[in-house]
């Protein structure tokens, strides 16, 4: 007997639900995480609700498509939309920029940004893309302005980073370690000093050989002009998960077919449960479902004998191939939702060739969108 | 190793290692993100840091596998140079060591690289390479040139000590011909497009580019001349009807047109794998290697089917791969 198929996801009614104010999509890199958001978008707003998208790093015919080859770090309207679409690319450095100088006077602010640290952290520091996608996320809810966002998350190791990414920076911004490290002595760290006895001081002394006393000098200065600001980003980074964490948002985690992405994915969803947050559902992208009722071997074993009709055979093969896929996806997607079986699904079958413009984002958007009835009639089984 | 997210890069570095390793030898895969994606692929208790058998090639041969982790990395140096004891797992408990590697990206890099090197260049006691050879499994292609590039890691670093002295090594192998860089790729525009993007990244660097693996290559079942058309839209359905019906399948309608929208799809999925193809050729005169679409997807058995294939294509013959397929 085969495991009762997930729930479908109904996806025109959670754009359309007024309650809905964020989508976040996320999942493992390659998945097609910004082509899900760009599609969710145009649909929603087309469908009459007054939309931004925020997206990470779109490939650049799809940026060029959302007309963000000419905009910046601000929502720019989507002209060729047939409703309220706005579009903008996440710029994690300006956005940085700009959160100092919301935070602090002018004169510290100037400091804080000449700092070659600062240089470091805001641009190579690892979860600063996503603090900021957060930051960016927390500022476009505050407008008041939008009936819906959506947001595509950055291309992390993990799906996990968006998630955790603010709270490491939290910690690394805190001033607690780099105060140890560049003066352990002073630093009120009498007790820590005690409990790891002279094993620190020869860390903090070997770290400062490593990394030379001039870094230690700008983190320890960079810190210290952070220090006044902090608690106001940390009450950011709060808030903004507390939206996360709200009634109207809605996160879709976004899969492929494949055992990595879907394993991912499933940790993505454990964790969202632990967390308390909303989840909407998978999107499992680019699904080959079978379009004609004939078994594999039947197909094989026609094809066998079809020398004199060299295309009849081709497509018997071809057939065969992609009922051995289908096959194959549905037993992956079959693990998830064994594991999982209250999570709504999407699947939405590949588009064959590339989606460069709106009208593949609409089609993706539809094939979203339709895969409500998949539930009904579930992937054929062409054995 | 690298390549697109996505695109198999670690299960292409694993079935590398194998192909290595067949006829005897040793070679020894590296992880470095923190993933533990080799521990999932040979199916076997997440890696610790720590070099250990976990395949054994066709021929006798033997992979051994690590996940080098950057604080582990840290302490090694500080219990070598500042024999710092006990301490050390104190300090990684309050996030001490994460802290230092995270102050300096660079620094985390190097520790990485730093340990890589360091089994290339490990001999046993009759002087010979403990590995035949290391394969790494490296981050994918937006992140890897920032990585392999330890000589800008190095700015964030003080001017002496013992990790500057190992991060000056690993530059001189990474630049050496011990070194070659590998890219694994889809047949799509998008992984194409950054494969070439990194090799131009690479050479402009300065690293040796090796060969651009063509990940899960798939069967090619239309014949060529009816490829264009039906990429079109253009299938004859009434010839396939014909041609279904002389095997004795009188088939409905509905199913003729289905396999008539499957046709086309399988059609627009070959023009465009023969286009990226086109543009891999036309940008960069790599070798190349290929590797097929597992239907069944990669298990362990399957590691030594594509290990095989590399190995068929010449893999592990140097004077063979030097010139590649």
């Amino acid at each position: 007997m085969s495991p009762r198929p997930a729930p479908a996801l109904d996806v025109d009614t959670l754009l359309d639900d007024p309650d809905t104010r964020i989508v976040v999509c996320c999942g493992a890199g390659g998945v097609g995480k910004t082509t899900t958001s760009a599609a969710l978008a145009i649909r929603a707003a087309e469908r009459g609700r007054r939309t931004v998208v925020l997206t990470i790093d779109p490939a650049r015919r799809l940026a060029q498509a959302l007309g963000l080859d000419a905009l910046g770090n601000e929502p720019g309207r989507v002209a060729a939309a047939r409703g309220d679409l706005h579009a903008m690319m996440l710029d994690m450095r300006r956005t940085f920029d700009e959160m100092v100088h919301t935070h602090a006077e002018p004169e510290r602010a100037e400091a804080i940004i000449a700092n070659p640290f600062y240089q470091t952290i805001s641009s190579s520091f690892s979860g600063t893309q996503e603090y900021m996608a957060m930051e960016k996320l927390g500022q476009l809810a505050a407008t008041g302005e939008w009936d819906l966002i959506v947001v595509d998350t950055p291309p992390s190791r993990s799906a996990l980073d968006f998630l955790d990414a603010p709270q490491r920076m939290s910690t690394f911004l805190d001033g607690r370690m780099i105060r140890l490290l560049s003066a352990p002595a002073r630093a009120g760290g009498r007790g820590l000093r005690k409990l790891v006895g002279a094993g620190f001081s020869l860390f903090a002394k070997g770290v400062s050989t490593i990394l030379g006393g001039q870094m230690l000098a700008d983190a320890s200065a960079f810190v210290q002009a952070f220090d006044t600001m902090f608690g106001g980003f940390r009450e950011r980074a709060t808030a903004t998960y507390a939206l996360l964490r709200s009634p109207g948002t809605a996160f879709l985690v976004v899969a492929a077919p494949e055992p990595d992405a879907l394993r991912e994915a499933a940790y993505f969803v454990d964790r969202l449960a632990s967390d308390e947050m909303p989840l909407a559902g998978l999107v499992l992208n680019r699904t080959h479902p079978v379009l004609a009722d004939l078994s594999a071997t039947q197909a094989r074993a026609a094809a066998e004998g079809l020398r004199s009709a060299p295309l009849a055979a081709a497509v018997l093969r071809l057939h065969a191939d992609r009922v051995d896929l289908a096959d194959r996806e549905q037993r992956l997607l079959s693990r998830f939702t064994g594991a999982h079986p209250g999570v709504a699904v999407a699947r939405v079958p590949a588009i064959a060739g590339d989606i460069a413009d709106l009208d593949g984002l609409r089609e993706v958007g539809e094939r979203l969108a339709a895969s409500t009835d998949s539930a009904a009639q579930p992937l054929r089984s062409a054995r | 190793m690298s390549g697109k997210g996505g695109t198999g890069k670690t299960t292409v570095a694993a079935a590398l290692a194998l192909a290595l390793a067949s006829d005897g030898r040793r070679t020894l895969l590296v992880e470095v993100e923190g993933r533990q994606g080799i521990a999932q692929l040979f199916d076997t208790a997440p890696l610790p840091y720590e070099e250990r058998r976990i395949a054994i090639a066709p021929g006798g041969g033997e992979v051994r596998a690590l996940a080098v982790d950057a604080e582990a990395a840290l302490l090694e140096y500080f219990e070598l140079f500042y024999r710092l004891g006990m301490a050390g797992r104190t300090l990684r408990r309050m996030g001490a060591v994460e802290f230092a590697t995270t102050l300096a990206p660079g620094l985390r890099d190097v520790l990485l690289t730093g340990k890589v090197k360091e089994c290339v260049n490990r001999r046993d006691a009759g002087g010979r390479p403990v590995y035949d050879a290391v394969v790494l499994d490296a981050p994918p292609t937006g992140r890897v040139v920032s990585f392999l590039d330890v000589t800008k890691a190095m700015a964030d670093l003080a001017r002496t000590g013992p990790i500057h002295s190992q991060a000056a090594g690993v530059v001189q192998v990474l630049h050496s011909p011990l070194t070659a860089v590998h890219l694994v790729t889809l047949l799509e525009d998008l992984p194409v497009t950054e494969t070439l993007e990194t090799v131009d990244e690479l050479t402009a660097a300065g690293f040796p580019v090796g060969t651009v693996i063509v990940n899960r290559v798939r069967q090619q079942w239309l014949p060529d001349r009816s490829v264009a058309a039906a990429a079109g839209g253009r299938v004859d359905s009434g010839r396939i009807r014909s041609g279904l019906a002389s095997a004795g399948l009188d088939l409905p309608a509905g199913v003729i047109d289905g396999l008539v929208a499957e046709t086309v799809e399988h059609a627009v999925r070959v023009h465009g794998e023969a286009a990226a193809l086109a543009r891999l050729e036309e940008a960069a005169a790599l070798p190349r290697l290929e590797l097929p679409q597992l239907v069944e997807g990669v298990d362990l058995g399957s590691l030594y089917e594509l290990a095989e294939a590399l190995v068929e294509q010449g893999v592990g013959e140097p004077a063979v791969s030097e010139v590649g397929s």
